[in-house]
């Protein structure tokens, strides 16, 4: 009897399993959709004023009519939090590599990280900006946020190498930078990945946030910038594209860090594969 | 069992060879005070099949790491033959209890990496890989990743590796536990025969009385608190066995005997 019951939930697998994929896709899609509709209907049906609150419409007419500024402003943020994670990346893995090196070294400079992580980025960087000016500001802050996600991932993954791999590396007599690169690293890299799939959001957010306290204005300044700008004017359609083109950086870094990560591990570490696969 | 004696007899008579390797009254103990070994004295002589076995936590793998440098002595001393052969285990292949394998790595790369960590020249490298690939039966996987591999597979690749130098000495620490009888079986027959074409010393521990009697030409019994050897047993059938060795009365009084020095070895060590 148990034998049919096994059989028959073979032959018919629950709705949900047999399109889990396709369903993956489909119904946030549906949601999106039903939320703006009903948006777009609710401004059309009572009448409010784009000024009040705009439309999903409205505010792609917004990006559209504001493009070249907008643009020009979202690489301006973009190409700052990525140089900022780039930054940080490097920093985060080059310190990882000399804390585990030596003793010494972590003791004398892991409590600055731990400072760096837990001080509030909103309070400081007012402050780097007397020191250091609004374009660096940005930077350090993108940099700051993004540090110390790769800096601990890192960390974690170079000490988490396997006891016996590390006695056969011994065995056939490595030598320091041999066991650095073919063992520690390649140990570290599944942990290094997802610290850089964090920085990647938080530089963003670091960028943002650095651009907004420190009240830049002029020439070459980023998103940030023209959400307070178009919000001084009572332009809020473009505030809300501002918002919306940023969601979308985020999404692309997300999407890209992703990507490499599962590139990288896709054939070995059990993160990148599929159930069954 | 009188077979058994009678060898250790003719071992005797004969002119021993000097032995590859010899541990002298060796002892180890570690830092939190666990004494491991005590007055170990053994000599594994070239070309022979070592088997230690004995109750769990008798020093057997403490015994391996010390000869593989590993681990350092606490007392006593480990005399190699040839001094010139130095801390580097060149000359030397482990097989771990567990495959230890690179997940990141293919089962070609994970096999290549002694040579690489001594500096071959790469065509050199992959004709040797190539070689002991084949020899463990795996040459259609050298691109797979261990993650696709079953657990006979891993342990044979990292049999391979350990074979890709050549080494003099093989050590092998239940290489073969985790597996069923059917796979252990075959890879027992493999190992035997591997071990014959290449003319290795091998030092095998496990906890299988009959794959010890299966494969060795030598068995020692050891037991723990502290860990020191009771009894040894010399096989004097010649090496590689079949499967018809299993039905020999040799074989069937060895095991009886080993059986025996083994419950022996494990009662008079403390029931924990
Ligand atoms: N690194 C270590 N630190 C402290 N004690 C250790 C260490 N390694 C082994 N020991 C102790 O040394 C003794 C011998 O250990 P060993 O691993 O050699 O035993 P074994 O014979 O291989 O046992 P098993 O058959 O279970 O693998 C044990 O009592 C163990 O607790
Ligand atoms: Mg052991």
């Amino acid at each position: 009897m148990s034998a049919d019951i096994k059989s028959s939930t073979q032959a018919r697998p629950p709705f949900f399993e047999r399109h889990a994929a396709k369903l993956g896709v489909a119904l946030p899609v549906v949601t999106l959709a039903a939320t703006l509709g009903l948006w777009e209907f609710y401004i059309y049906a009572s009448g409010t004023p784009a000024y009040k609150l705009p439309a999903p419409s409205d505010i792609v007419k917004a990006t559209i009519s504001g493009w070249s500024i907008l643009f020009s402003s979202l690489l301006v943020t973009l190409r700052i939090a990525l140089l900022g994670l780039l930054s940080a990346v490097i920093g985060g893995v080059v310190i990882a590599i000399l804390f585990t090196r030596s003793r010494w070294i972590e003791m004398c400079f892991s409590p600055y990280a731990v400072i760096l992580q837990v001080t509030p980025l909103i309070a400081i960087a007012p402050l780097l900006n007397i020191y250091f000016g609004f374009e660096a500001t940005i930077y350090l802050s993108a940099f700051i946020v993004g540090f110390f996600p790769v800096l601990s991932n890192t960390l974690t993954g170079l000490r988490s190498t396997d006891r016996g791999l590390v006695n056969l590396f011994a065995l056939y007599g490595a030598s320091p930078l041999e066991i650095l690169f073919r063992l520690q690293l390649p140990s570290a890299l599944p942990y290094f990945l997802s610290g850089v799939r964090i920085a990647g959001g938080l530089s963003l957010i670091g960028a943002i946030a650095a651009e907004l306290v420190s009240g830049a204005a002029g020439e070459g300044t980023g998103l940030a910038f023209r959400i307070t700008e178009s919000g001084y004017r009572g332009n809020i359609p473009r505030m809300f594209a501002a918002v919306l083109l940023i969601c979308l950086c985020g999404i692309l870094i997300y999407a890209v860090t992703s990507l490499v990560s599962w590139l990288l591990l896709r054939r070995w570490h059990e993160s990148a594969l599929r159930q069954d696969a | 069992m009188n077979q058994a004696v009678l060898s250790a007899a003719l071992a005797e008579a004969m002119p021993s060879p000097a032995p590859l390797v010899s541990l002298r009254d060796v002892s180890k103990s570690f830092d939190n005070g666990t004494v491991a070994l005590e007055a170990l004295s053994l000599d594994v002589f070239e070309g022979e099949f070592l088997s230690l076995i004995g109750p769990s936590g008798c020093g057997k793998s403490t015994a391996l790491r010390l000869l593989a440098g590993l681990s350092q002595v606490s007392g006593g001393s480990i005399d190699w033959r040839d001094p010139a052969r130095g801390e580097r285990g060149r000359d030397i292949g482990f097989v771990f209890q567990e495959p230890t394998l690179m997940p990141w790595a293919s089962v070609e790369a994970n096999a290549a990496l002694p040579l690489k960590l001594l500096h071959l020249p790469a065509g050199e490298i992959r004709l040797r890989v190539e070689q002991a690939l084949a020899l463990v039966g795996l040459h259609n996987f050298r691109s797979a990743y261990p993650r696709e591999l079953s657990g006979g597979m891993k342990m044979r690749v990292s049999i391979a590796r350990a074979l890709v130098t050549r080494p003099k000495l093989l050590l092998m620490d239940e290489p073969f536990a985790a597996l069923d009888e059917i796979t252990r079986f075959r890879l027992n027959d493999d190992l035997a025969r591997l071990q014959s074409e290449l003319g290795c010393t091998v030092v095998f521990v496990t906890h299988s009385v009959y794959e010890s009697v299966y494969l060795s030409s030598r068995i020692v019994i050891m037991a723990a608190r502290p860990g020191r050897i009771v009894h040894a047993i010399d096989i004097i059938a010649p090496l590689p066995r079949e499967e018809a060795f299993r039905r020999d009365p040799l074989y069937g009084a060895v095991c009886a005997e080993a059986s025996r020095a083994l419950h022996d070895a494990m009662g008079s060590a403390d029931h924990l």
